[in-house]
């Protein structure tokens, strides 16, 4: 999995790639649980995903949930095919805010 | 259209017995990446047995079995431990552990075999609880759940890890037609969302020509036929038409053989 932190206009924006899987989804979490504790808006570009498995998909629900409980915006952007998949088998692309590029998603 | 694929079951010249009596009589056979496979045929056919062998669960008596790479015949316990992290097994009875909840009995594999966040497993059981349809059903007991219910929450399980191979025994006994026609659907999404291999064994005729990619046919520990829906359909071998017609089998008897089992003499002292 690569990842990388960007800044936009006030906004976060993470992007990942490769094979989001159980040995690295944790640390998929913890960067983007981070970003929400500091109470940061949150972007996550997943164009560069090739396979992301249901603990991957767990970690953006958690982060979706602690965004919406703490109050700060947070959306997926970009999503891949393949992650659109997954997020389409769980039903998920009718929960998370998606958007086609960050500048959607910063309008 | 699979031959390029890569082969990530290869079962080579498997030959098995349960005591003296032969059940496989030398199967050979290749599953590809992201391929259901359906292994049909009637009682007694091996299909059971032949899973079981697949599952890694009896040593065969010669012939190799490998499973992403690995020859499960020669793996000792270590590697057959890590190589099951990534196989998920769905049995005919569920099999389900009645002092649990459903959601923990969804959640052992994750809490047996990974370190991940109790945040992630307890989201990711409930995931896959949602994808067989018994979303918010995680704290009931298995005894409060129907046999069909039962069967998909054992589906949750062997799921619960995104396993690369999925064995699934007998998926629709017991269902109903549209939790089995569900079933069948979910099947085919796992395999296109996560890109699961699938191997299925079941002599349910409808099921089989939904899902399958490919159809092995096994008869009395032979395949009688590897291929497509199409091919299985037009095969004009008589043993597949009888099991796709449902006609009981007109064995032609062997007396003296047939004298012997009855009386249990051997054949040679008849």
């Amino acid at each position: 999995m690569q990842h990388a932190i960007t800044e936009r206009q006030g906004a976060s924006v993470l992007s990942l790639g490769g094979e989001i899987d159980l040995s690295n989804s944790p640390q998929a979490r913890k960067l983007i649980l981070a970003e929400i504790k500091a109470g940061n808006t949150l972007a996550i570009d997943l164009s560069g995903v090739s396979y992301i498995d249901s603990s991957g998909i767990a970690s953006l629900v958690e982060g979706y949930q602690k965004a919406k409980s703490g109050g700060s915006r947070f959306g997926l952007v970009a999503v891949s095919e393949p992650a659109m998949k997954v997020l389409k088998l769980a039903r998920l692309d009718q929960v998370f805010p998606l958007f086609a590029s960050v500048d959607d998603f910063l309008v | 259209m699979n031959s390029e694929r890569e082969a990530v079951i290869r079962v080579r010249d498997l030959v098995t017995h349960y005591g003296e009596r032969q059940i496989l009589k030398g199967v050979s056979l290749d599953v590809h990446a992201g391929e259901i496979m359906v292994i049909m045929g009637g009682s007694g056919s091996g299909k059971s047995t032949f899973l079981r062998f697949l599952l890694g669960l009896h040593q065969p008596t010669s012939g190799s079995i490998e499973l992403l790479g690995q020859d499960i015949t020669q793996l000792d316990s270590q590697g057959m431990y890590e190589l099951r992290k990534k196989m998920g097994v769905s049995f005919q009875g569920g099999a389900l552990f009645n002092s649990m909840t459903v959601g923990e009995n969804v959640q052992l594999p994750l809490r047996e075999h990974t370190e991940l966040d109790d945040a992630t497993i307890e989201i990711m059981s409930r995931l896959k609880l949602e994808l067989v349809n018994l979303g918010g059903f995680d704290r009931l007991m298995p005894a409060q759940l129907s046999g069909g219910m039962v069967k998909r929450a054992a589906l949750a399980r062997a799921i619960a890890m995104d396993p690369r191979l999925l064995f699934f025994d007998e998926p629709s006994a017991g269902l109903d037609p549209v939790v089995s026609a569900e079933l069948d659907e979910l099947i085919l999404k796992l395999r296109d969302a996560l890109n699961m291999t699938i191997v299925v064994v079941t002599h349910e005729l409808d099921s089989a020509f939904k899902i399958a990619d490919r159809i092995t046919v096994l008869d009395q520990g032979d395949i009688l036929l590897v291929g497509t829906v199409e091919e299985v359909r037009n095969s004009d071998n008589r043993r597949v038409q009888d099991l796709l017609n449902r006609r009981p089998r007109e064995e032609v008897i062997d007396p003296d053989a047939y004298m012997a089992r009855l009386t249990d003499t051997p054949l040679n002292e008849l």
